[in-house]
C-alpha cells in the first residue's frame, strides 16, 4: 500500500510517502504565506522523487495546524498528537514520552507501547513557549537560529535571563549585549529558558522513559543539552525529526 | 505659579514638566512630604507642604533609579528655596521605589495609585486601569483610596505601550497618531485574532498583503487590545467611576473600544495623571509620618 | 484585599489569589511548597499593615504557569499543596 502524510506546518510543510511501511519520498518546503501553494510544491518533490504520479498515493493524511490548506489533497486529516506519537513509536519502539517543539507550539505527549496518545500538554499562543521564541532571540542576538545553538558550546558561564516575554526578552538580550555580555553567554541563556518551559510541561503529563525529541529544534544541540541537563537523561533524536509528524500521518493512511 | 513644559519626542508617553506653587510658605509649614514614583521610563515628584501640592516634577528615567530620584525631586524644588534636606518624610513608589535613597518607606505603585486617583479624581472612583510601557494594573478602590482587589501584568507584553510600539514599528505609523488612524475606517473591522504580540504582527503581515489598509489593520489591533484589558478588568470587577492613566490613556483608539466593550466611560480630569502614583505616595508620607509623631 | 499575583498572556491567566484578610502569615503554605513559590513578608502593596503575610516570590511572579506544572498534572489533578495547607481558607489559584 502506498500512502502520504503531509504536516502542515506554521513555517514549513512537510510531505512524507510510505510503501509498505518503508519512506520512498519525501520534501519538506517553507510555508511563506501561502500554505497551499507550498503544499502542493513539496507533495510534487516527493512524488518525483518517489518516482510515482499523484493517482498511485492510495490515501494521504493531513496533520499540522495548516493541515486545512492541504485539503485540496488529503481527504482525511489527525492531530499533531496522534500524527507525532505514530510516527515516534515507529521510529523509537521504546518511546513513552514525545516532545515537540513546533514554531508556534510546544507539546509534551504520553504515549503507550502501540503508540496511543495516553495524556498530553501543549503550549500554544503564547510565542515565548515555542519555537518563535528561538527566532526572535536569533534575530537580537544577530546570529543565524541554525548557528544559535553550536555557540552554548562555548558558553563559560550561565547568565540569567528574566524576561518571560519574547518581546520583552528581545530588549533584555539587546541590554546584555550593551553589557558586554558574551554571545555565548546569552544563547545559553536563551536555550535554558525554552528548556524550562518545556520541561515544565512534560512534568504535566509525568517524565516517563525513553523520552524522544523531534521537530526542528532537536536538530539545535543548545537546545538538546538544556534539555538532557534539566530532564536528567538523554532525549533520542531521529535521525530526520522534522519529519516524524509526516510519517506518523502516513502511517495513519495506511491503516 | 511657575511652570515649564518640556516636550520629549515620545510625547504620548510623557511631557517632562514642573510645577510649583510660590503662593505656599513652606518655611511656616508643620508638614513636608514627599512621594517620588520612579517608573521604568519615566519619573515623577509630588512635594506636599500640610497637605497641598506645593511642587511637581516629571522627567525621564535615567539609567540609574537613585539618580534619576534625585534628579526629579531637585527639579520639582529648583527655584523654591526648599531643599530634599528640608522634607520630613518621603515614601518611594514605582518600578525603582526601593532606589530612592531619601525615602523612609516604600510602598508599590498599586496602593498609591488607588490613593492618588481617589485624591485627583475624588472619592467616587472604584476602578483604575493603568497602562503603562512595560506593564498594565486594574485596581478596584474604595472610596477611600484603599486598595480591595488588584492584579498587575508585567509579564506579557500584549496590552502595554510595548506592544503597541511593535505595532507602530511595523506600520510605520508615529505611535502618538495610533488612536486618530485607527478611526479612519469605513467601518469596525474584526480585532485581531492572536492576542500575542508576535503572532499579532504575523497576521498583521498577512492581513497587509491579504490588502487590508494600514487604518483598517490598526483599528483591529486596538480592538484586540481593548478586548484583552477588558478581560483583565473583569478579574478584579469593573465598577463605575472607571479611569485610566499611563500612556495608553492618550491612545484614544484602544480607550473608545475599552469604554464601548464596557459600556462605561472614563472619568477625565485636567490635572496630569501621571503623578498620580506620586501623589499617593506623598500622602501616605502624610499619614506615616503623622503616625510617627504621634509615637515619639 | 484580594491580591491577584502572576499574569494573564495569550494562553491564559495564571494567578495565585490571596485574601489578605484571612491570611494570618502562619506560613503553612509556604512549608508545603517544595518549590519555592511563596514566602512570607511584609504587605508592600498596604503600608499600615504591618503582620507579616504571604506573598508570591519575585522569581516565579511571571512564571507561575511554569513553576506550579509539578503541581498540575493534565489528569488526575491533586488537591494543591499550597492551597491545601491554608487552615484559613486565604489562597486560590486561577487555574
Ligand atoms: S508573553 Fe510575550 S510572547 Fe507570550 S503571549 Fe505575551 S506577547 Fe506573546
Ligand atoms: S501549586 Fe505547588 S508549586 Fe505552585 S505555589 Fe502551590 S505548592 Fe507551590
Amino acid at each position: 500500500m502506498i500512502t502520504a502524510g503531509i504536516d502542515c506546518g506554521a513555517k514549513t510543510v512537510k510531505v512524507l510517502i510510505l510503501k509498505d511501511g518503508r519512506v520512498i519520498g519525501k520534501s519538506l518546503a517553507l510555508a511563506g504565506f501561502d500554505t497551499k501553494a507550498a503544499t502542493e510544491q513539496s507533495f510534487n518533490i516527493a512524488l518525483r522523487g518517489a518516482g510515482l504520479s499523484k493517482n498511485d498515493i492510495q490515501r494521504i493524511v493531513a496533520t499540522g495546524a495548516g493541515r486545512l490548506e492541504a485539503a485540496f489533497l488529503a481527504k482525511e486529516e489527525t492531530t499533531e498528537v496522534a500524527a507525532d506519537a505514530r510516527g515516534a513509536i515507529k521510529l523509537f519502539p521504546s518511546a513513552r514520552t514525545v516532545i515537540d517543539v513546533g514554531a508556534e507550539e510546544g507539546r509534551a505527549i504520553k504515549i503507550d507501547r502501540n503508540g496511543k496518545v495516553v495524556d498530553f500538554a501543549v503550549n500554544e499562543k503564547c510565542a515565548a513557549g515555542a519555537g518563535a521564541f528561538m527566532e526572535a532571540m536569533s534575530r537580537a542576538l544577530e546570529v543565524p537560529l541554525e548557528e544559535l545553538g553550536e555557540l552554548t558550546l562555548k558558553s563559560q558561564r550561565a547568565v540569567p535571563m528574566n524576561a518571560q516575554c519574547v518581546v520583552f526578552a528581545e530588549s533584555e538580550v539587546v541590554t546584555l549585549i550593551h553589557a558586554k555580555t558574551p554571545k555565548e553567554d546569552i544563547s545559553r541563556a536563551i536555550h535554558d529558558a525554552i528548556s524550562d518551559r518545556i520541561v515544565s510541561m512534560v512534568r504535566r503529563i509525568g517524565l516517563e522513559r525513553d523520552v524522544v525529541l523531534i521537530g526542528g529544534v532537536a536538530k539545535n544541540i543548545g537546545f538538546v543539552n538544556s534539555l538532557n541537563r534539566d530532564l536528567e537523561l538523554e532525549v533520542k533524536i531521529p535521525e530526520e525529526p522534522e519529519f516524524v509528524g509526516a510519517l506518523g500521518a502516513a502511517i495513519l493512511a495506511a491503516e | 505659579m511657575a511652570q515649564e513644559v518640556r516636550t520629549t519626542g515620545e510625547y504620548w508617553r510623557w511631557t517632562e514638566s514642573r510645577w510649583n506653587d510660590p503662593d505656599i510658605d513652606w518655611r511656616k509649614a508643620k508638614t513636608i512630604t514627599a512621594g517620588v514614583d520612579v517608573g521604568s521610563v519615566s519619573s515623577q515628584a509630588v512635594i506636599m507642604v500640610d497637605g497641598k501640592i506645593f511642587a511637581t516634577g516629571n522627567m525621564r528615567t535615567g539609567s540609574s533609579s537613585p539618580d534619576s530620584a534625585l534628579n526629579v525631586t531637585n527639579w520639582a524644588l529648583e527655584g523654591t528655596g526648599m531643599k530634599i534636606e528640608d522634607i520630613h518624610y518621603t515614601v518611594g513608589t514605582g518600578y525603582g521605589r526601593v532606589n530612592v535613597p531619601f525615602a523612609q518607606k516604600a510602598i508599590t505603585e498599586i496602593a498609591c495609585h488607588a490613593r492618588g486617583a481617589n485624591w485627583i479624581y475624588g472619592p467616587t472612583v472604584r476602578t483604575l486601569l493603568d497602562m503603562g510601557g512595560q506593564d498594565c494594573k486594574a485596581i478596584h478602590c474604595d472610596e477611600k483610596g484603599k486598595v480591595i482587589n488588584f492584579l498587575m501584568n508585567d509579564k506579557c507584553a500584549a496590552g502595554t505601550g510595548r506592544g503597541m510600539e511593535v505595532f507602530a514599528d511595523l506600520l510605520a505609523v508615529p505611535i502618538t497618531k495610533i488612536g486618530e488612524v485607527s478611526f479612519q475606517i469605513d467601518e469596525e473591522p474584526p480585532a485581531v485574532n492572536s492576542t500575542c504580540v508576535v503572532f499579532a504582527k504575523t497576521e498583521a503581515t498577512g492581513l497587509l498583503r491579504a490588502g487590508w489598509p494600514k487604518e483598517k489593520v490598526i483599528a483591529a489591533y486596538c480592538s484586540a487590545m481593548a478586548h484583552r484589558v477588558a478581560e483583565l478588568l473583569e478579574r478584579i470587577g469593573v465598577e463605575k467611576d472607571f479611569v485610566i492613566t499611563g500612556g495608553i490613556s492618550k491612545n484614544i483608539g484602544v480607550v473608545k473600544r475599552l469604554e464601548k466593550e464596557l459600556g462605561i466611560e472614563t472619568l477625565k480630569t485636567d490635572f496630569d495623571v501621571q503623578l498620580a502614583g506620586a501623589v499617593g505616595a506623598a500622602l501616605f508620607a502624610q499619614a506615616l509620618l503623622k503616625k510617627h509623631r504621634s509615637a515619639a | 484585599m484580594i491580591a491577584h499575583y502572576g499574569y494573564k498572556d495569550a494562553s491564559g491567566e495564571y494567578f495565585i489569589i490571596l485574601d489578605t484578610e484571612k491570611c494570618d502569615g502562619c506560613g503553612a503554605c509556604v512549608d508545603a511548597c517544595r518549590w519555592g513559590v511563596l514566602e512570607v513578608g511584609v504587605d508592600p502593596n498596604n503600608p499600615f499593615h504591618e503582620e507579616p503575610i504571604v506573598l508570591v516570590t519575585e522569581e516565579h511572579r511571571n512564571k507561575l504557569k511554569y513553576s506550579c506544572a509539578q503541581c498540575k498534572p493534565v489528569s488526575d489533578r491533586p488537591p494543591l499543596p499550597c492551597v491545601s495547607a491554608c487552615p484559613n481558607g486565604a489562597l486560590s489559584h486561577s487555574w
